[in-house]
């Protein structure tokens, strides 16, 4: 019974507690503490000239207030470049406090620190600063301009420049097979900035312990390794002396594993210096403003093909607006330049991009890490392939997908985890047969033209990707069985709501051959695990799965051995079922595990009874032997790493119907299909819900969410008001289909599922909208109002060349 | 400067509670910090997320938009009172597990105090009554299918328990 | 995000009120249902000295319904006007125009007085006052009562022609008149956000089922609500014959809507053309129906 937990659809362990009100989120938690709030820049770009705190030190209940000139040692330095790379020549970072210039809105200038969060926002209001504006960089291409630099000693605004390049088959470059081949087209894609936005916002809360020189620090983050490791740098203390824990997390999709953040250092830092216990909790505001956004890119295509719509040659150049700075280096736009390929062989391939420097605040990943705008481009550009040549959509897809045979499959590309990009497996025609059986593709041209008769606009898209999932460097299990016979899980990366919880707990409960009621996994705990790496790139599964399972069949190898010593049976016959142990055919001969793990700690006290049966009188067996075998380790627990030499690919096929109102522009996305490859699944409900959550946020990307600067680098619209995340009104029921290709490259064979949902939706919607209206979409999001200004610009270029090329033929 | 402290008493989840605040005090602030009732969470405060929704005197609220204050001598309950007193959830909170209709959590509490409300003025909700009924709570996690289930499942539980 | 300090007055009785008003005034804010005042406190866009809370005064949450029309109190809920099924029949855009505000749980608490009174351009009760020709009714320690009419209530965006001092006490929208009938539509980004433009339509019928009177309230195109009468446009023709198009351009070109972050100011234009022919058809629909049904 217990071994078929594994891809069950088991409801989830942790909702008891969060349907009940006793989640440990982070600002629960540290009730007493002090609390800081942030003096922020008001200024995209601008000179700190001084800072006059005189009118913030009469409020009650004020603790202190710091600035940079406050900030000794590393404190005081810039934060950590996470990820260098060798074409990032000009990677940039801030100061935990702006130390001279600011260049965002939001980048904090001093901090404050009082009795509550009331009275440190009161101070925080009162301490004047005097700035010296700069002209901002707003715009990507405003920045590509470089009338004004963003740091004065990056030319160019350019951060890095990177070009990869894979000639075709027959040698040539992609500029030289574009200019051979039989049709080449050439334009102008966009997409703009978007945010992860959970839920929660971030939050820090630290508390230093005096008499044993120590650090515990709770973080709303989606890494506490390697939070704790930035801790303990920056603030000079031996790692052991630093504990990080990330509590319950409301929610991450990618801004909450940038780090340290400015505040996960000061908090700390304060905590130490006033040995007392201090929290920031980050508000909505100071979210919009001063964690991350990401998505904005603009791309430049060129593509040469054949009749059939094979592509020939693909030349992308593009621009990555990157913010004021780039702790997480280039990985966005390395994600992009090289998931852009998505399920496809392209021939010649050339990808350049350049990372721009903007005052506006760091990108960073949100979920789909690039992805979103690199499958926009592609498959923007197969519509646009099949509109040229007049052929259906899916059949210019299928002339280039790789087939069942070709894996692994070389793209001959450098991935973001610095290694070759090789799919390790998938079945690609069939995901697309799926998804044109799930929406009906080849009947919906009646559909469309029924609607048409009376007056309805309908539309349909599709757009299919590849993700690489499960990237390295590695993730570590522990699995211990205690005497009552409970079995403790843990693993170093952290849980936002993935419901690791439930999953590992399966893994484990298949591997160990226990009830699953008798586990509990431990996530993001230094105490509990100090080698981790982190919950992004759809990663956990496959990472600490697998390390969770290698433990468990660690853990079980070990429990049958010393079973079967109990039992004088070879371990061979011996197989555990519902937590005991017991010889295969002969079910009078067991042992609980519980017992087995008391017999694997070789004791001299007793504290109860269950021990005493492990005390040195009680234990028979030989005397010659040491208690502990060679080669053993007291205890029946262990830890398991699983570092995979590559990235397992994910893929899948969404799409979509949409209606688009003839008089308002409104758009309303009647159906969505999505199809989905993540290989084995271990809990298909999770997985739905994961993509289904996915998709929701795509659909906020492409029909209402967009973070809209001024030209003074102002976000107007730095609300839950005005940013229009999509409220269940907005959001169609979701259709989802699986297939399972399992990946050769670990045990357990799956792949990761955390990004799917959103990464081609952008692609599907903007298809979908092109096929109702007959106007070529080519940015996104798209609003009413644009997609009026569309119908308008369209109808006037209709009216010139009087109606005879009005674009391209409406698809009736 | 000295800031003026009130008295603020109120019912919550039946309980009797009160402490002394600034009258600018939250009442979402109030509840968690004040009280250590910390179910109650807070997304926006400006009244869009829906996170902190209560049920003042059995009407759903936004505690963000409300200062302690002003609900003295009210009946507040929070998602630490929807259980049964006994402790057994109450037959939304058993849906919104049943039919995985939270991820990280972070906006459950609201959504359950609104769905609450929602049940009790329509046992049986259309579809159209969902939606509108939910149309004021963000979650960044589920994409809302599961939670539109879930209202669903709950009103079946209730006419169950009947 | 906390609001900051002020000094705190709940008044119990409408006298203590204006007492407390008169003794603040410029510095006194009034708190009604707090789902406009609160969230520019919690952003620190508003500062007040003293914050005068109405809602412990009872005897505003009053909602009185008669031949002549509806008067609200200023403590009645949007909530409960919206399921106060007497008013719905003696001026039912009242209620067509609450349904599209925001979402349940505010109008919960929100007030219609206090809607009216923040004055917010993108607003649909406004507007609703604004068409039906309804007043503000407001109160002072010094000045007694006086009746504000739509018309002059709202001098500007977020800025309500009220004085220091004074309360808005009630407002009045005037019943329906004879084979007349409302609707309401708007264009919002999202179910319940404020409207990018919106239209409340008003339309009365004479003995012979023409139009009689035709009228519109527009939100989102001015800093005030904006009210147009189209009775001449549409020429007193029964419904089925009146060139609704044509009112509707006509109240297009009358609007010169600017652009937000959200719309332009042409897509705005052009949804109020959209938007104007709906509720006027719906509207004259609801008359002949009104009519037929009695
Ligand atoms: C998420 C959200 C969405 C919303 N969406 C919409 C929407 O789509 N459409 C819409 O119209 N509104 C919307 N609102 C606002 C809501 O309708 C408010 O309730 C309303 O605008 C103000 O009413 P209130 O009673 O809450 O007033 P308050 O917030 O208490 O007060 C608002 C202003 O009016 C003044 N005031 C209030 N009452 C009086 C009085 N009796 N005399 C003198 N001055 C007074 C106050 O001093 C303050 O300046 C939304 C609010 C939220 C939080
Ligand atoms: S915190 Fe109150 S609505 Fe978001
Ligand atoms: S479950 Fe995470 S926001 Fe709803």
């Amino acid at each position: 019974m217990t071994t078929k937990l594994f891809g069950e659809p088991i409801p989830r362990r942790e909702d008891p507690r969060l349907v009940t009100g006793r989640g440990r989120f982070l600002d629960d938690l540290g009730g007493r503490a002090l609390a800081a709030a942030f003096v922020r820049s008001p200024h995209a770009h601008a000179r700190v000239v001084d800072i006059d705190v005189a009118g913030a030190l009469d409020v009650e209940g004020l603790v202190a207030v710091y600035t940079w000139d406050d900030l000794g040692g590393r404190v005081g330095e810039p934060l950590p470049l996470l990820i260098p790379h060798p074409a990032l020549t000009h990677g940039r970072t801030g100061y935990p406090l702006a130390r001279d210039v600011v260049r965002h809105v939001g980048e904090p200038v001093a901090m404050v620190v009082a009795t509550d969060r009331y009275l440190a926002e009161d101070a925080a209001d009162r301490i004047l600063v005097g700035y010296e504006p700069l002209p901002p960089v707003v715009g990507i291409e405003a920045a590509a301009a470089a009338d004004h630099l963003v740091h004065e000693d990056v030319p160019g605004n350019a951060g890095a420049r990177l070009v990869q390049e894979v000639p075709g088959p027959d040698g040539l470059s992609a500029p030289a097979a574009i200019e051979r081949a039989p049709h080449r087209l050439e334009f102008r894609l966009a997409i703009e900035r978007s945010a992860s936005m959970p839920l929660e916002g971030r939050g820090v809360y630290a508390r230093w312990d005096a008499d044993d020189e120590s650090l515990r620090v709770y973080s709303s983050t989606q890494t506490s390794t390697s939070v704790r490791m930035a801790i303990a740098a920056k603030l000079d203390l031996p790692p052991a002396k630093v504990e990080v824990i990330a509590p319950d997390v409301g929610g991450g999709f990618g801004v909450k594993i940038v780090h340290p953040w400015p505040e996960e250092i000061l908090v700390p830092w304060a905590a130490r210096l006033l040995g007392r216990e201090v929290k920031w909790t980050e508000d909505r505001r100071e979210h919009f403003t001063s964690s991350a956004h990401e998505r904005g890119q603009v791309h430049f295509v060129r593509v040469g093909f054949d009749d059939e719509g094979r592509i020939l040659g693909l030349d992308v150049r593009f621009l990555h607006d990157h913010g004021a700075y780039t702790p997480y280096g280039i990985i966005v736009p390395i994600i992009t330049s090289t998931q852009l390929l998505g399920p496809y062989k392209v021939g010649a391939y050339r990808v350049e991009f350049t990372s721009l420097y903007t005052n506006t605040v760091q990108v960073t990943p949100y979920r789909g890490a690039g992805r979103p705008q690199g499958v926009f481009c592609m498959e923007r550009t197969m519509d646009r392939v099949a509109v040229h040549l007049g052929r259906d959509r899916t059949l210019v897809r299928a002339a280039n997908l790789i087939q069942p045979g070709d894996f692994p499959y070389d793209q001959g590309l450098t991935f973001q985890d610095g290694r070759p990009l090789i799919y390790d497996s998938g079945d690609y025609p069939e995901l697309l047969r799926m998804v044109k059986e799930l929406i009906g593709w080849d009947d919906f041209g009646k559909a469309q033209t029924e609607a048409a008769v009376r007056g309805r606009r309908l539309g349909l898209g599709l757009a299919c990707y590849v993700e690489g999932t499960g990237v390295g460097p590695y993730e570590g299990g522990h699995v211990e069985v205690d005497s009552s016979g409970r079995v403790h899980v843990s693993t170093g990366l952290t849980s936002q709501g993935q419901g690791h919880q439930t999953v590992f707990a399966q893994i484990a409960a298949a591997e160990l051959g226990v009830p699953i009621e008798d586990i509990r996994v431990t996530t993001g705990d230094t105490r509990r695990f100090r080698y981790a790496v982190g919950t992004f790139a759809s990663r956990a599964a496959v990472l600490s799965g697998n390390a969770i399972a290698l433990a468990c069949r660690a853990l079980r190898d070990k429990a049958l051995r010393i079973a079967a010593d109990a039992l004088e049976a070879d371990p061979r016959d011996l197989e555990i079922e519902d937590g005991i142990v017991r010889i295969r055919g002969n079910p009078a001969a067991s042992i609980p595990l519980r017992t087995v793990a008391v017999l694997s700690n070789p004791l001299r006290y007793a504290f109860d009874e269950e021990a005493a049966r492990a005390t040195q009188f009680a234990v028979g067996g030989s005397t010659d032997q040491p208690p502990v075998a060679e080669g053993e380790q007291p205890g029946l627990e262990g830890t398991q790493y699983y570092s995979p030499v590559r990235s397992t690919f994910a893929a899948g096929a969404h799409a979509a119907i949409v209606e688009t109102d003839p008089d308002t522009a409104e758009v309303r996305v009647l159906r969505y299909a999505v199809v989905h490859d993540c290989g084995r699944l271990i809990n298909p409900r999770i997985v739905e819900g994961q993509i289904h959550g996915g998709v929701a946020q795509g659909i906020g990307g492409a029909l209402y969410e967009r973070l809209i600067y001024d030209e003074h680098g102002q976000l107007l619209n730095a609300s839950f008001m005005d940013f229009l995340m999509p409220y269940a009104t907005e959001i169609p029921a979701i259709e989802t289909a699986h297939l399972e290709t399992p990946s050769p490259l670990n045990p357990l064979g799956v792949k990761g599922a955390g990004e799917a949902g959103v990464i081609p939706v952008s692609a599907v919607i903007a298809a979908a909208i092109e096929d109702a209206e007959g106007i070529r979409i080519e940015e996104m999001p798209i609003s009413p109002d644009d997609l009026f200004r569309l119908r308008e610009r369209a109808r006037r270029a209709a009216g010139e060349s009087s109606g005879a090329e009005a674009g391209e033929a409406r698809p009736v | 400067m000295t800031e003026e402290r009130l008295d603020v008493e109120m019912t919550v989840n039946g309980v009797p509670r009160g402490a002394r605040v600034p009258a600018r005090r939250l009442l979402s602030d109030f509840l968690r910090h004040d009280l250590g009732l910390t179910g109650t969470h807070v997304g926006c405060e400006h009244g869009v997320c829906g996170c902190c929704t209560v049920l003042l005197d059995g009407e759903p609220v936004r505690s963000c938009l409300m200062f302690a204050v002003g609900a003295a001598g009210h009946a507040v309950t929070t998602v630490e009172g929807l259980a049964a007193p006994g402790g057994s959830p109450s037959p939304v909170q058993r849906a919104f597990a049943e039919c995985h209709a939270l991820q990280c959590g972070f906006c459950t509490p609201g959504f359950l105090c609104t769905v609450t409300a929602l049940l009790r003025d329509r046992p049986r909700p259309t579809d159209d009554e969902v939606m509108a009924g939910i149309s004021g709570n963000l979650c960044r996690c589920t994409g809302y299918q599961n939670i539109v289930k879930a209202v669903h499942r709950a009103s079946e539980l209730m006419a169950e328990a009947e | 995000m906390k609001p900051p300090p002020f000094a705190y007055r709940a008044p119990r009785t409408l006298d203590e009120a204006l007492a407390a008003l008169a003794e603040y005034g410029a510095d006194a804010k009034v708190l009604a249902g707090g789902q406009s005042l609160i969230p520019l406190l919690n952003m620190r866009l508003a500062a007040p000295a003293v914050i005068v809370d109405i809602n412990r005064i009872g005897a505003l949450d009053t909602v009185f319904v008669d031949a002549t029309g509806v008067r609200i109190g200023a403590l009645a809920r949007q909530r409960r006007v919206e399921r106060a099924t007497d008013a719905a029949r003696v001026q039912p855009l009242i209620g067509q125009a609450l349904r599209h505000i925001a979402h349940p749980v505010i109008r919960v608490r929100g007030t219609v007085v206090g809607s009216l009174a923040h004055a917010d351009p993108a607003a649909e009760l406004p507007v609703v006052l604004a068409v039906l020709g309804g007043s503000v009714e407001v109160a002072s320690a010094a000045g007694g009562r006086r009746a504000i009419p739509a018309a002059e209530f709202f001098a500007g965006a977020l800025e309500p022609a009220l004085r220091p001092g004074e309360l808005a006490v009630g407002a009045f929208f005037p019943a329906l008149g004879p084979r007349a009938g409302t609707a309401f539509a708007e264009t919002a980004r999202r179910h319940g956000d404020y409207g990018l433009a919106g239209v409340a339509a008003v339309v009365a019928l004479d003995d012979d089922l023409r139009v009689a009177a035709a009228r519109i309230g527009c939100l989102g195109v001015a800093a005030t609500p904006f009210v147009l009468d189209l009775t001449d446009v549409l020429g007193h023709r029964p419904p089925d014959s009146c060139d609704w198009s044509a009112a509707a351009e006509h109240a297009k070109r009358a609007v010169r809507p600017e652009a937000d972050i959200h719309a332009g100011g042409d897509y705005r234009r052009h949804l109020i053309g959209v938007l104007t022919e709906r509720t006027l058809r719906a509207a004259a629909a609801a008359a002949r129906d009104g009519v037929i049904d009695d």
